[in-house]
């Protein structure tokens, strides 16, 4: 069991495009971590760096006190699932689960138990004897779930593990592997671009733009206190309210509507509001605007309203509680969900 | 069904069978002649032996060919396959310096070079190395011949391969050497069966270069002798040539089958299509 | 971002090994082709001879051998042979013939596909050796196939037409390349394509020329290029008529193996060589500039 330690990393491509840019970052021991973000941010490039397989420009990588940097993947005590799960289709599934035995020469038996062991863990026993090709989507994920649990590693890194499933079994999938990791306590990294399964599977998420670590935190915070514009708009399944605003006379003017203004700012400076859909409710005061499209989610409704100055405020009502199209309705934000974000650099403004 | 359709059916079913008959005719002598007691040019049904067959099987250099055709084409075969595995592999994973502009000689190569064009340098080129009637060197001509061609239509089939499975074994702890045998021939053994059926029918069937190069009747391939059969006494020997033309045919027939039975026959030609 | 990753090394196995892999096979390809090819080039400004005195010492001669060619009747002759033979059966008789097949059999029962298409590649596999004597067959003045099914018995049809036979023989040899790739082609046009022109009515030409051609003029082209490419360097007609009879069937493989191992001159040979090399030369550079207009 080990954490893992990330220095000033850079990898640099041949055509010198920086796709990890002087990056810091510690998982700590038995971690659940997301890498999320964007595609072309990175995300892929850092962990096929932790994995060993790209070579990084500088920086270093430790695993454990380890430091690994300069040594091949197959000697760094991490395993990984690939995207496309890379099952060898020439082997069944128990010589898929037990490769890693292989290559280190044990003998038959030994890697007959592993495979079988691993196997009955996964509910895979039915299928030891099937080739990857003969097994359903989710069935090929727990097979190459099996083959990184069976090489025994200190660290497990899985590069989109649910973006090959059908929105049905990525459910029942995402379930699966937060209960496994669990049972495992093993260190993990994983890299999605779907923010609800960042959300939903990890212990901590690393927003990724660009090469650099955009916010750090737990679910939680990165949902409710997104670090700045680009995490606030990235994280949700609707995107949050960003309205540009100005600080007039200790309130923030937006939308027609004044705010409570957040301590130490001067007057006009001009700030983005920030406030999400599920955060604003119908208040006698507030922000007004008509109702402009009602957008059945189930549950609830999204209600985007039209307000005079033009612009357009989402927020979430309860299905019983539809308003009708053309009219005028009047939010306002549950206590401390307004959040200011510096109009120039896009910052989360603390109050 | 009006009569428009009917003419149209009509029309179409002679000129299909007019399209079979035009390529499966010629192939008819093939099936009689060599069991005709009076074998000749004529479509004719035979009057059946098989002394056409103890004829061939005597002959002093019949048989003796078909082995220099085996022996010339399995060295052709196994050094085309090898070689070219080797370099389309490394060609497909790694930028080697150059490898672009050598990728587009290649292909140039394979297509501008061929037998034809370059058949005075071969010959004074095997001339002087003393390679003239050596079923070795006219092998490896034949072979050189191939490897472009053979480079490009493995290269199509590795670079078809995830590379994910070799990271994935290198991962796991996989040494080059275990990556290699794991992983990368296990899953480019249909693209190398490919390959050692192109090239095999290829060189069998290759009459320029042993023509060329092997003068020695006693070391020429089947494709040689069957001219030499004709010119012997300037008229064709026919109790030997049929026999020997379906014994010379049968490996190529052979593997042909076989493929198309196990994969289909699917356009592989080095050609994105 | 995979793909870029993909330029990497994914088995590590590293640039000097890579370059090893790649050795044995260029040693060959620079032996055997690339030398050869350059090498023509060189003898083809000498003397060389096959034997006599030129044989031992060749000199340079210039540009002699080129002029000589270009005022060789036989030179001319086998040139518009050669033209002859790769217009008539390769740019019309298998391109045509194997799109028609392709055409046609895309809808006939596939017992019979199989059939014809098992045909259609057994002529294309079989060794040249063997496809000749069969043509021999087809063509010969005792009783030959053709002589019977035209009722002209007694007929040399490869003395009296020479030509005309090697192209209807290479037609059947080569059609398979055709009609694998024009089959290949059709399967990737639309459905809805067709059956767009099928709505409006029209005609099976009609929808060959408005539907399908569009999306296969491409592959048109490169197979035209390559089979011409393969015709004009086929050196299966020599197996049937030798060139002959005087020089009528003489096309320009044929006439310079005559020249070079026939008649000795290594030199002279060269340079036509030569100018065949040059030819291919064009006609793949306009392939690859196809190939890449296209990717």
């Amino acid at each position: 069991m080990a954490g893992i330690d990330v220095t000033g990393l850079s990898t640099v491509y041949p055509n010198g495009v920086r796709a990890v840019d002087a990056l810091d970052l510690r998982v700590t021991d038995g971690e659940l971590f997301a890498l999320l973000g964007p595609s072309g941010c990175g995300k892929t490039t850092l962990l096929r760096t932790i994995a060993g397989l790209e070579p990084p420009a500088t920086g270093t990588v430790a695993i454990g006190s380890r430091d690994v940097t300069a040594l091949p993947p197959g000697r760094r005590g991490v395993a990984m699932v690939f995207q496309d799960y890379a099952l060898f289709p020439h082997m069944t599934v128990a010589e898929n689960i037990a490769y890693p035995l292989r290559v280190r020469r044990a003998p038959k038996e030994r890697q007959r138990e592993a495979a079988a062991d691993v196997a009955r863990g996964l509910s895979l026993s039915a299928l030891l004897d099937r080739r990857p090709g003969q097994l359903s989507g989710g069935q090929q994920q727990r097979a190459a779930l099996g083959r990184a649990v069976a090489a025994g590693a200190d660290v497990l890194l899985l590069d989109e593990p649910l973006s090959n499933l059908d929105a049905r079994l990525r459910l029942e999938a995402r379930t699966f592997l937060k209960r496994l990791q669990h049972d495992l306590a093993l260190t993990t990294v994983f890299v999605t671009h779907d923010q609800a399964e960042a959300l939903a599977l990890a212990d901590r998420i690393a927003v990724m733009e660009a090469g650099r670590i955009r916010q750090l935190g737990t679910p939680r915070e990165v949902f409710q206190r997104p670090g700045d514009t680009f995490v606030a708009n990235f994280i949700g399944s609707t995107p949050m309210n960003l309205v540009d605003g100005r600080v007039r006379d200790g309130r923030v003017e937006c939308a027609g509507a004044r705010l409570p203004c957040p301590p130490g700012l001067a007057e006009g400076t001009p700030v983005v509001v920030g406030v999400r859909p599920e955060y604003l409710s119908v208040a006698d005061d507030g922000i007004t605007g008509r109702v402009a499209a009602v957008e059945n989610l189930g549950v609830s409704s999204l209600v985007t309203l039209d307000c005079p100055d033009g612009t357009l405020i989402s927020l979430t009502v309860p299905e019983q509680d539809e308003p009708a199209l053309g009219r005028s309705l009047t939010v306002t934000a549950a206590p401390g969900r307004l959040l200011f974000y510096d109009a120039q650099d896009g910052r989360l403004l603390d109050g | 069904m009006t009569p428009g359709w009917v003419v149209r059916r009509i029309g179409f079913s002679v000129l299909v069978a007019v399209v079979l008959a035009f390529f499966a005719v010629p192939m008819l002598w093939l099936a009689g002649a060599p069991f005709d007691a009076r074998p000749g040019f004529g479509l004719r049904w035979p009057e059946w032996t098989l002394s056409n067959v103890h004829a061939t099987l005597r002959h002093p250099f019949a048989l003796r060919s078909l082995v220099n055709s085996l022996v010339l084409c399995l060295v052709a075969t196994a050094v085309t396959t090898a070689f070219a595995a080797l370099a389309a592999y490394a060609l497909s994973r790694v930028r080697i310096p150059g490898r672009d502009a050598l990728l587009y000689l290649l292909l140039l190569l394979s297509s501008v070079v061929t037998g034809t064009a370059a058949m005075v340098p071969l010959f004074v080129l095997m001339l002087q190395l003393g390679l003239i009637d050596s079923r070795f060197g006219t092998a490896l001509a034949i072979a050189g011949g191939m490897l472009p061609a053979a480079i490009f239509i493995l290269k199509d089939f590795v670079d078809a391969v995830p590379r994910s499975y070799e990271e994935s074994a290198r991962v796991f702890g996989a040494s080059p050497r275990q990556v290699l045998g794991h992983v990368v021939l296990p899953i480019a053994r249909p693209g190398i069966a490919t390959i050692l059926v192109w090239s095999f029918v290829n060189a069998w069937g290759n009459f320029l270069l042993p023509f060329l190069l092997l003068r020695d009747v006693g070391k020429q391939p089947a494709a040689v002798l069957m001219r030499t059969l004709q010119d012997e006494g300037g008229s064709a020997d026919l109790t030997v040539i049929p026999v020997f033309s379906l014994l010379y045919s049968i490996p190529v027939v052979v593997l042909y089958l076989v493929v198309s039975k196990r994969y289909g026959f699917r356009f592989h030609g080095g050609i994105k299509s | 971002m995979p793909s870029r990753a993909a330029e990497r090394d994914p088995a590590g196995i590293g640039t000097a090994r890579a370059i090893g892999f790649v050795a044995p096979a260029l040693l060959l390809i620079g032996v055997f082709l690339v030398f050869p090819a350059l090498w023509t080039l060189y003898i083809g400004i000498t003397d060389y001879r096959l034997t006599g005195p030129a044989a031992a010492d060749p000199r340079v001669v210039g540009a002699d051998n080129f002029t000589t060619a270009l005022r060789d009747p036989l030179f001319g002759n086998s040139l518009w042979l050669t033209a002859l033979f790769v217009l008539g059966s390769a740019v019309v008789g298998q391109n045509a013939l194997g799109f028609a097949l392709a055409w046609l059999l895309r809808r006939v029962r596939t017992g019979l596909r199989r059939t014809v298409e098992g045909f259609v590649l057994l002529a294309w596999i079989l060794p040249g050796p063997v496809v000749a004597y069969l043509w021999f067959a087809v063509l010969s003045r005792d009783g030959g196939t053709l002589g019977l099914l035209l009722d002209r018995p007694g007929t040399a049809w490869l003395v009296q037409y020479p030509m005309a036979s090697l192209i209807v023989f290479n037609t059947w040899r080569g059609t398979a390349f055709s009609l694998l790739l024009y089959t290949s082609a059709l399967a990737a046009v639309p459905p809805s394509h067709l059956e767009t022109a099928r709505l409006a009515g029209a005609s099976g030409w009609q929808t060959v020329r408005d539907a399908v051609f569009p999306h296969i003029r491409g592959h048109v082209l490169t197979n035209t290029l390559l089979i011409s490419l393969w015709t004009a360097n086929d050196f299966t007609p020599f197996l049937l008529t030798a060139g002959g009879p005087n020089h009528e069937s003489e096309v320009l493989p044929v006439l310079i193996y005559r020249q070079a191992l026939e008649s000795g001159r290594l030199g002279y040979a060269s340079a036509m060589s030569s100018l065949l090399l040059v030819g291919n030369l064009v006609v793949a550079l306009v392939y690859l500039r196809l190939l890449r207009g296209r990717a």
